[in-house]
């Protein structure tokens, strides 16, 4: 048993990856004249990212032994008394977000060389993944605030990267650079978060800002509107927040994460549900010491989440494809982690950050396993009946869908119940309507969890009623046979049971130690006289097997099972009653095919208003005024002076001769009459 | 002779000698010979960085003696950690451009190449310049040879372009000229920097000298609203001529601004300094957003390198060890990448013979390597972590939040604009299928070009992973000069 950890061990854990990346990013793309092959590329990425999961498990074993690591590894730079650091720091939070990311990480790499099997960028897409999986893993190992923001641009890169993987296709392209903007939208706010801390802390490392956090707290800030000073630490924790809002997606910054979707369906998996998208919320428990401080950004973040979590549900439940309605499962499943957040119960957010990255891994790579059994439809109007044909895909879908939903037992309903339960315990102002918010979404989640999985996986087979069955979505070839769905290889469904197995059990045995144990204990700061949730639900949490038989009389219980049922009724029974429902609501469906405007705002408005913005001041500013006004009119008056003054150099003689003469009688005037 | 004098006269050595025997006729000569001298012209630089002694803001290097008696100018050269890292970089992109004009320049190769050896020497003596007079010669003299390259080698409206290049910065410089005739009369007659940094200068003279200055080195940085001349040159300028303007040039007028106005007369740019701010942060948006929709892209890089030479005066005037370190370091970073993005430019103008974002798309189906190094430079132009473009701005927004917050949020917009117009051109020119039968023909870059992208690269990731080389050089000077500038000098 050993309780140091070694920062050589633990340099190896990011590094690993990084090595892979590189190999399969020079070697074997056409960047270095694809010396090495595929089977080298996924080897060589597989092997490094293998090594990480390993190295992390070992570490987390470490921790949950008692060991600590915070230290720094490399100076980046010193000015003055700032340092600038790269250095880890290991606790529970994380071992367990290591674990994690590395688990997932690998999953996908397994799968990939069955799903992007016939693809040309095979090498570079396994390149792309282990950049990610170093990315994500500096990002979360991090003791300081530099490392993190490096590790969140980086991950942002990478997602850049992969959302246009497919760089011929006009909607990736747009999607890509839809994405990095909005998450720049975040990281704009984040960076002045990070400003203000080192401007009134000196400091970029966590546990020196920390000691120093009741001082932030006494600080004002001046309000510019005039009337009482804010807090500092209020406006701090707004901006450190609007960063997690644009990388976790959050309202009115998720815009992008729908259209994520255009990129390869295993990064789906790995950045767009299980890890990247999380880091906001990492992000956020991290700095759980600040945010302690301030009720008004807790409320702030409430409302946040709860917006995104329920109205992103009902966006979920109009979709057709199939990667959609599992995108905005994820939205609103990461709205129900930032409610957590603004209750002031970071543990729990931490805990469903994990269930959900195994569940919604597995949904996603379950999805793009259907996908590629069906020919690359992605449409579920054109699906049915698939259980026939992929029987490991449908009982790994069903699971995951079970833990989405919160079925007790299930670990999803460990971590959402424990949402719902300590919201309701809250005692800031706006956990009212996030209470409501995250139950009525119990019932949205679990109607089109159902939809989704009816559509799919039961009912009539529908394939060959596709309008456009050879234009499928994702647009590199694969092999089209008679048709049907047939099961996808080993490599594939592979990941799929072993991402099941966490999906089901991880709950149960880990919430003890997660929210009410020491594990997390010295990563997370909570206040609990000013905000005591987790204390009170503490008090009614009677062990997991309790709650789970407590879990079956819960409204959370009854409403998912609702949505259950009537996602059964509606689309197995009796298919014509959405369609009357959605004529019957036309203007309410319209709102919400057009995902409430928000992307016709920004683009017509936010895009165009830039645009408009950027011409005038060209061609009135720079163009017309500077130019036109003040350069080329100085330029024209010297040509007219000129003009002017060249009349005089005439040539002739008696001209000069003349104003000689002229100058001659005025100067004698001038000194023989008036200077005398 | 000292390693100044060397770093500063064998370019124009080689130079001189280029203009004097090379032919066209033995063209591939003139380029080895340029190389080996731009080269040799680079190692002598190199004893400058090794040699250099850490924590002190003591000129090194020194090199003085008489030049002319009658008016005490002296030739006496220096460096300290504000200026070495631009005397290398100078030498660095010299290097660079001639390699990169190994074959788009067929006619008058002696000269062209002659012109950028000489200016690489004229460079470095503004940069390492510390008798006022000296530095005045050298830095009108770089209008020279870039007038001429501009006016030579240039494109269509080369002439404009040129003389619109030559009269903007000499009427600029004219006004420095006035102050300096005015601080050496108020000296007693030196031209010594040392010297004028102690002179005691009533409030109306150090604004009327501040503004003096602003003329000169505003022009040449260039801020906002004296911009205009930038695009137009560089559409104009060939490939090499903007990836030195940029990469070099223009840093001459911000090194003035820490040279001159800032330790000489500390009261009138305390005073001054909201408005070199307002300045620099309107570069920052409004630039921004006027980058964003041009349809060039040399006008497009030309105004996004106003927008992040905004970060440089802003990061100078905010008056804080990190804002005037990161200011320096943007600097240095805007070199390597602004040079990196115009030589991409003139990869695909080589072979496509434009310009225009429409006439591209999807070059990355036919140019993959390229791309690749594009990418890199259009993510180090959006400010990306571990990369060069990341260094200065984050330093200079943590500056100015530490000033003031509304200062800095107006500067971290740079965020957002920088990637909305690098990202969008990089979406035009290089992503989705190829645009048209030009692209649809086009080479991957050759083993050169591979080069010259690969060095500056490595320099983009060397400086974004590792810049503490950069700025341990510079912390002693920059306390130095803070400790000037704090330091009231009112009599």
């Amino acid at each position: 048993m050993s309780t140091t950890l070694s920062a050589t061990t633990l340099l190896a854990v990011p590094l690993a990856p990084l090595a892979g990346a590189l190999i399969a990013g020079i070697l074997g793309t056409t960047f270095g004249g694809n010396v090495i092959g595929r089977r080298a590329s996924h080897t060589a990425t597989i092997l490094g990212v293998l090594v990480a999961f390993v190295l992390s498990v070992s570490t987390l074993m470490d921790v949950i032994d008692g060991a600590r690591f915070n230290a720094t590894i490399y100076e980046w730079m010193r000015i003055g008394s700032l340092k600038m650091e790269i250095g880890f720091m290991v606790d529970g939070l994380t071992a367990m977000m290591m674990c994690v990311v590395t688990f997932v990480s690998l999953m996908v790499h397994l799968y990939t060389i069955g799903y992007m099997e016939e693809d040309a960028g095979y090498n570079r897409f396994f390149a792309y993944i282990s950049l990610f999986t170093f990315s994500m893993l500096m990002l979360v190992m991090s003791n300081n605030l530099l490392q993190l923001f490096f590790g969140w641009e980086a991950v942002g890169l990478v997602s850049y990267l992969l959302i246009g993987f497919w760089y011929n296709k006009p909607t990736a392209i747009f999607a890509n650079m839809k994405a990095f903007l909005v998450n720049r939208v975040g990281d704009f706010g984040f960076i002045l978060g990070i400003g203000l801390i080192v401007a009134h802390t000196g400091s970029l490392n966590y546990t020196e800002i920390f000691a120093k956090a009741s001082e932030l707290g006494a600080i004002g800030f001046a309000n510019p509107f005039g009337g009482a000073d804010w807090l500092l630490v209020t406006v701090i924790c707004i901006c450190l927040f609007i960063g997690a809002m644009g990388k976790s997606a959050q309202f009115p910054l998720h815009v992008w994460l729908p259209d994520s979707m255009e990129g390869p369906t295993p990064i789906s998996a790995l950045i767009h549900a299980a890890t990247m998208v999380t880091a906001g919320i990492f992000m956020v428990s991290r700095m759980s010491p600040l945010f302690e401080l301030s009720d008004t950004a807790l409320n702030f973040i409430l409302i946040i989440g709860a917006i995104t979590a329920l109205f992103m549900g009902f966006l979920g439940i109009i979709q057709n494809d199939i990667k959609r309605v599992v995108a905005y499962s994820t939205l609103s499943q990461l709205g129900y982690m930032t409610v957590a957040l603004g209750a002031s119960v970071y543990s729990v957010a931490v805990f469903h950050l994990m269930t959900h990255a195994f569940f919604k891994a597995l949904l996603f790579l379950a999805a793009g396993s259907v996908i590629m059994g069906l020919h690359h439809n992605q449409d579920i109007r054109w699906m049915g009946g698939v259980r026939k044909y992929m029987p490991v895909t449908w009982i790994t879908f069903l699971l995951g869908t079970l833990a989405l939903i919160g079925t007790p037992l299930f670990s999803g309903f460990y971590s959402k119940d424990s949402i719902i339960e300590s919201v309701h315990f809250s005692n800031l102002p706006a956990a009212g309507f996030a209470y409501a918010a995250v139950l009525a979404g119990v019932f949205v989640t679990s109607f089109y969890s159902f939809r989704l999985y009816f559509l799919v996986f039961h009912g009539k087979e529908r394939y060959d009623q596709n309008p456009d069955a050879h234009h499928g979505h994702d647009d590199h070839g694969h092999g089209h046979g008679d048709g049907k769905p047939h099961e996808t290889p080993w490599v594939v469904t592979v990941p799929l049971v072993l991402l099941a197995i966490p999906s089901v059990f991880i709950g149960f045995f880990t919430i003890e130690p997660m929210l009410f144990g020491d594990f997390l204990k010295d990563a997370i700061t909570i206040n609990a006289e000013l905000h005591p949730a987790l204390s009170k639900f503490a008090e009614i949490f009677h062990g997991p097997m309790a709650m789970t038989l407590h879990g079956f009389s819960t409204p959370p219980f009854w409403l998912a099972l609702a949505g259950a049922v009537s996602a059964w009724y509606m689309y197995l029974i009796n298919p014509s009653v959405p369609a009357a429902i959605g004529r019957a609501l036309k203007p309410l469906v319209t709102v919400m095919e057009n995902k409430y405007y928000l992307d016709w705002f920004n683009e017509n408005v936010i895009a165009r208003g830039a645009r408009a913005l950027g011409t005038g001041l060209w061609k009135g500013g720079d163009r017309g005024l500077i130019e036109g006004g003040v350069v080329n009119a100085s330029w024209k008056l010297v040509g007219w002076v000129s003009s002017v003054v060249r009349q005089a150099q005439s040539g002739y003689l008696y001209h000069y001769a003349l104003v000689m003469i002229v100058g001659v009688l005025l100067f004698m005037t001038y000194f023989v009459w008036i200077a005398r | 002779m000292g390693l100044l004098s060397l770093a500063i006269w064998t370019p124009i050595f080689f130079g001189v000698v280029l203009l004097a025997f090379g032919r066209d006729s033995q063209a591939a000569m003139v380029r080895w010979i340029a190389l080996v001298g731009s080269v040799v012209s680079l190692a002598v630089t190199v004893p400058l960085y090794t040699g250099f002694q850490l924590g002190t803001a003591a000129m090194q290097f020194v090199e003085k003696t008489l030049w002319i008696g009658r008016f005490n100018i002296h030739y006496h050269l220096g460096v300290d950690g504000i200026s070495l890292w631009l005397v290398l970089l100078t030498a660095f992109i010299t290097v660079i451009v001639v390699i990169a004009s190994w074959e788009a320049i067929t006619s008058r190769v002696n000269q062209y190449m002659g012109a950028f050896l000489i200016l690489s020497g004229l460079m470095i003596g503004v940069f390492s310049a510390q008798d006022a007079m000296l530095f005045y010669v050298f830095f009108e003299a770089t209008l020279i040879p870039m007038y001429l390259i501009i006016g030579i080698w240039g494109g269509q409206n080369k002439i404009y372009a040129a003389f619109k290049f030559f009269l903007y910065t000499l009427l600029g410089s004219l006004l420095m000229l006035v102050a300096l005739i005015y601080l050496y009369t108020q000296s007693g007659g030196s031209f010594d920097l040392a010297t004028w940094y102690k002179l005691p200068l009533s409030g109306t003279a150090q604004t009327l000298l501040f503004f003096a200055f602003f003329a000169a080195f505003a022009v040449k940085v260039p801020m906002w609203p004296v911009h205009t001349w930038l695009p137009d040159v560089h559409v104009e300028a060939p490939t090499g001529g903007s990836a030195v303007l940029a990469a070099i040039m223009l840093k001459l007028g911000a090194y003035g601004f820490l040279r001159f106005s800032m330790p000489i007369l500390p009261d009138a740019s305390h005073e001054w300094a909201w408005l070199m701010i307002a300045l620099s942060l309107v570069a920052v948006v409004y630039v921004g957003l006027v980058a964003m929709v041009q349809k060039d892209m040399k006008k497009l890089v030309a105004y996004s390198s106003v927008a992040h030479m905004g970060f440089v005066t802003l990061g100078f005037f905010v008056f804080s060890d990190i804002g005037v370190a990161g200011g320096i370091v943007q600097m240095v970073a805007h070199g390597f990448v602004s040079a990196a993005m115009f030589l991409c430019i003139g990869v695909l103008y080589d072979r496509v013979h434009s310009r225009e974002i429409a006439d591209y798309g999807g070059v990355v189906n036919t140019m993959p390597k390229f791309t690749a190094f594009a990418l890199l430079f259009v993510m180090a132009n959006s400010g990306l972590p571990g990369t060069a473009g990341f260094v200065g701005e984050w330093m200079v927004i943590l500056a100015a939040v530490k000033a003031n917050f509304w200062v800095g949020m107006a500067a971290a917009s740079a965020l957002i604009f920088g990637a909305a117009y690098s990202l969008w051109m990089f979406k035009r020119v290089y992503l989705g299928p190829p645009g048209n039968s030009q692209v649809k023909a086009l080479v991957d870059i050759n083993a050169r070009e591979f080069l010259v992208l690969a060095l500056l690269a490595v320099m983009v990731l060397y400086m974004g992973i590792h810049p503490k080389p950069f700025t341990d050089v510079m912390d002693a000077s920059v306390a130095e000069l803070l400790r000037h500038v704090a330091i009231s000098k009112l009599p």
